[in-house]
């Protein structure tokens, strides 16, 4: 356990040094985005496009976590447990 | 609530839904969609919650209708994401072909309905899956505390 998370915390700080410094290779990601997001995916929304198409999976994940937690909501409210509890 | 609750909310109520169906149909050309326009569809619910209590309410939406209308809002996002997996996973597929499929000019115009592929209706799904799961969480939750008062 120790080793372990000595391992990782090593890990850590070893990569918070290796990282390259906020901005330093100017993305190319966004440039790409703002110039070819009208075309690609027809949407004039391009936060939209991110979103839905270059980013898809990602809100299958955030779809996701709300499926989970309205599914625990709805269980953990359900109204026969709760008349059932009169004493 | 108070008779003058009660009135300013059964009218308010219209322009609270239909903001919010507006704001997921048009997802695709103005800023929003589907989760935030779910968000505003569900914040409608919680004023007729708040105004006419959630028994009422409890008599036109029930929570397992509503559990249904989400699970198939998931079911339609993950169909779309696989409707284009001949490319690769979440492909718009729609693009450039006879539904949504109109392609704006690039740069800032006013743009048309009928674009973006499949956008729309993802847009549609995730808006009735988030406007279900945020009404379900509201109506079980009020429900709730209405039954524990009645108990105490």
């Amino acid at each position: 356990m120790a080793v372990s998370l000595s391992i990782f915390i090593g890990f850590l700080i070893a990569t918070a040094f290796l990282i390259h410094p906020f901005g330093y290779p100017p993305s190319e990601m966004d440039d790409y985005i703002i110039e070819n997001a009208q075309s690609e995916t027809g949407a004039n929304n391009a936060v939209t496009s991110v979103v839905f198409d270059y980013r898809g999976f990602d809100t299958l994940g955030e779809a996701t976590i709300l499926f989970a937690a309205v599914t625990g909501v709805v269980m953990l409210f359900r109204r026969k447990k709760l008349s059932r509890i009169k004493p | 609530m108070s008779k003058i609750v009660r009135t300013m909310a059964s009218l308010l109520i219209l322009f609270a839904l239909i903001y919010g169906v507006y704001i997921i149909m048009h997802g695709h050309l103005t800023p929003g969609g589907g989760f935030q326009g779910g968000a505003v569809f569900a914040s409608g619910v919680a004023l007729l919650i708040v105004a006419f209590g959630s028994e009422i309410v409890h008599k036109s939406l029930k929570e397992h209708h509503l559990s249904i209308l989400e699970s198939s809002g998931a079911l339609i996002f993950i169909g779309l994401a696989f409707g284009g997996l001949a490319i690769v996973f979440f492909y718009n597929f729609l693009v450039g072909s006879s539904i949504f499929g109109h392609i704006p000019p690039s740069g800032p115009n006013p743009g048309d309905i009928w674009t973006a592929g499949v956008i729309p209706f993802m847009n549609i799904a995730v808006g009735l899956k988030v406007l279900a799961g945020l009404s379900a969480i509201l109506l079980v939750m009020a429900l709730a505390t209405t039954l524990m008062e009645v108990e105490e």
